[in-house]
């Protein structure tokens, strides 16, 4: 266990190496949320989530929507890190002709659907947690959102129904960092008291440190045991997590980190892993 | 002919689709009664989804249900089928090119009483621009289940516009083919191109013209994207003017897909009957229809001016 932990750990670490590389080449993007959502990304693709990355569409994959589609560069690390395509590719986010978009699509090998505009992706998750059970097929879904994006009407339309359906095959997460790009969600637009709203529409909700991979694989564990309603996952994070000028900066949602930045963010990151590499012996 | 409900049509093509296809699922947002989508809810309560007063969801949802192999038809009333939704739409649904056929009633303004916040008269264009979509206005029962079919064989987007009311079964109608109009009448001075309920009352204009000594063609245009150039072409080869014909504003409909062909590959004086960039407002069908210039009568009289 502790060793899985460490593991998931140097690949959340890895995502954020990524992430910052792939920004600054491509001199545009969002960084903030990508950064914040770099466990629960590391928790889903390399412990909790059942895939192929050689058999892209077997029918038994579990489904992960990146409703939060900005968010993009952290999932492309963790698809490149399980082998749907090679690390080349990077390199040529955001750039004509790509298999990397601005924001997801399916010309990426391992994208189940686009994402970009917010607030659709819990109701596609909803029809693909619907669908497996018309398909008696036992795969769960992910659906992995920003705390701004909720508060797109959409969004309550889907918790509504996903409730109303009951479906227990359906896991959100919630990535709480609690910025959008104007500012605070409390200043913008409050979402408190965020556990009762999704309580009162029907789910079975947990909370947790969104960078503490223990609690996270907690949280994943405990959501499948939920019988007869939907789940989700507030998971609590920090914008920016992991690069010290980043955190909590509200400017680093929608900017890239200029060449000198990049270099000192690559820097604290490999501090953090063999700061990380020591607490294990 | 037989006056039929479009919709009545579209609810027996699901039973019957969903008979041989356990694949198809159908939502609906609360208006499965009048969509008549509940035929097939009866049927297969497991495949029916009723999502509530929530198109939104609806159709991103439906987007989702493609992605895991699902052929979908989400149905609701044109004004929110189209307006509504037209980001999910845009992004869930076409450019994922998802598997989905949205199939809306109550399109246009024989919506009737209801009034203006009812009749979409705007549906055709906001999805007209947008890839992967194609758009069906069929002219009466026995098209609509062509239709419906012809979706259904055909993988990715569809928007298939219906009316609220029993529409009269065209005489002499052609097989529908996707992407094609066909001659109902072959006349030599002027062509009149419709779609939906105004293919009935262009063959009543061409029966009236005939009596003026005015010699008119007859089209039924029920694909209005990708609309059928070459048979654009051949009308304006053959005629010294055109007409379109539909329930819709001028901007955006029939008339801007004719006009956008022809100005490139055939460039033709070209005229239009249609809702003149207003809003509709409580009636009858009938008197709307009247009202609003929709009738073989104004078909008539402005053939008459143009041609004088």
């Amino acid at each position: 266990m502790k060793r899985e932990i460490k593991e998931l750990q140097t690949k959340a670490n890895q995502i954020r190496k990524n992430v910052i590389e792939m920004l600054s080449e491509a001199k545009s993007g969002h960084p903030g949320g990508s950064l914040s959502s770099a466990e629960i990304i590391s928790c889903l693709f390399f412990k909790v989530m059942r895939f192929k990355s050689k058999d892209i569409l077997w029918p038994y994959r579990d489904r992960f929507h990146l409703s939060k589609g900005h968010c993009c560069p952290a999932l492309y690390s963790a698809l490149c890190l399980s082998g749907y395509f090679a690390p080349e590719a990077l390199k040529t986010l955001r750039k004509t002709g790509s298999i990397l978009q601005g924001h997801p699509d399916r010309r990426t090998p391992g994208v189940e659907m686009a994402s970009g505009s917010l607030g659709q992706g819990l109701s596609i998750a909803l029809g693909m947690a619907l669908s497996a059970r018309l398909d008696k097929r036992d795969y769960r879904v992910y659906c992995l959102m920003g705390d701004g994006e909720i508060q797109e009407g959409n969004i309550w339309e889907a918790a509504m129904a996903a409730a109303h359906f009951r479906v227990d095959n359906l896991c959100a997460v919630v990535d709480y960092n609690r910025f959008q790009i104007d500012g605070r969600t409390e200043e913008i637009m409050n979402l408190e008291p965020l556990m009762n709203k999704w309580e009162s529409f029907g789910w079975h909700v947990i909370q947790c440190d969104g960078h503490n991979i223990e609690e996270l694989l907690e949280s994943f564990d405990e959501a499948k045991t939920v019988k007869m309603k939907p789940t989700v996952i507030i998971a609590h994070t920090v914008k920016g997590k992991g690069v010290s000028f980043m955190e909590h900066v509200v400017d680093f949602h929608g900017r890239a980190p200029t060449e000198e930045e990049k270099d000192i963010a690559l820097a604290e990151l490999i501090e953090i892993e063999r700061i990380e590499e020591k607490k294990g012996d | 002919m037989e006056k039929l409900y479009a919709r009545d049509a579209y609810g027996k093509a699901l039973v019957e689709l969903g008979r041989k296809d356990e694949n198809i699922v159908v939502l609906d947002a609360d208006l499965s009664g009048s969509t008549r989508t509940a035929f097939f809810g009866h049927e297969f309560p497991e495949r029916f989804f009723n999502f509530g007063v929530a198109e939104q969801n609806m159709m991103a949802a439906a987007a989702g249900f493609a992605s895991c192999g699902k052929i979908v038809f989400a149905s609701s009333f044109a004004m929110f089928a189209t307006a509504r939704v037209v980001d999910q739409v845009r992004n869930s649904i076409c450019y994922n090119n998802a598997n989905v056929k949205i199939v809306a009633t109550h399109g246009g303004i024989t919506v009737g009483e209801d009034g203006s916040s009812h009749q979409a008269l705007e549906d055709i264009n906001y999805f007209r621009a947008i890839p992967n979509m194609r758009i069906i206005v069929p002219c009466d029962a026995p098209e609509t289940r062509e239709a419906v079919v012809a979706a259904y064989n055909n993988p990715g987007p569809f928007y298939i516009r219906l009316g609220r009311s029993k529409a009269l079964s065209i005489e002499g109608r052609k097989e529908f083919f996707l992407g094609k109009g066909h001659i109902l009448k072959l006349g030599k001075d002027v062509a009149i191109i419709a779609c939906g309920v105004l293919v009935s009352e262009a063959l009543k204009a061409h029966r009236i013209l005939e009596e003026k000594g005015i010699s008119a063609t007859v089209v039924n245009m029920p694909t209005i994207k990708p609309i059928d150039e070459e048979l654009l072409v051949e009308l304006a080869k053959g005629h010294k003017v055109l007409f379109t014909c539909e329930e819709h504003q001028i901007i955006g409909g029939l008339f801007s897909a004719c006009c956008e062909v022809l100005a490139r590959k055939f460039p033709v004086k070209i005229d239009r009957i249609g809702v003149e960039d207003k809003f509709g407002q409580s009636g009858s069908p009938q008197e709307l229809m009247k009202l609003y210039g929709l009738t073989a009568e104004s078909i008539v009289q402005k053939i008459e001016k143009e041609l004088r």
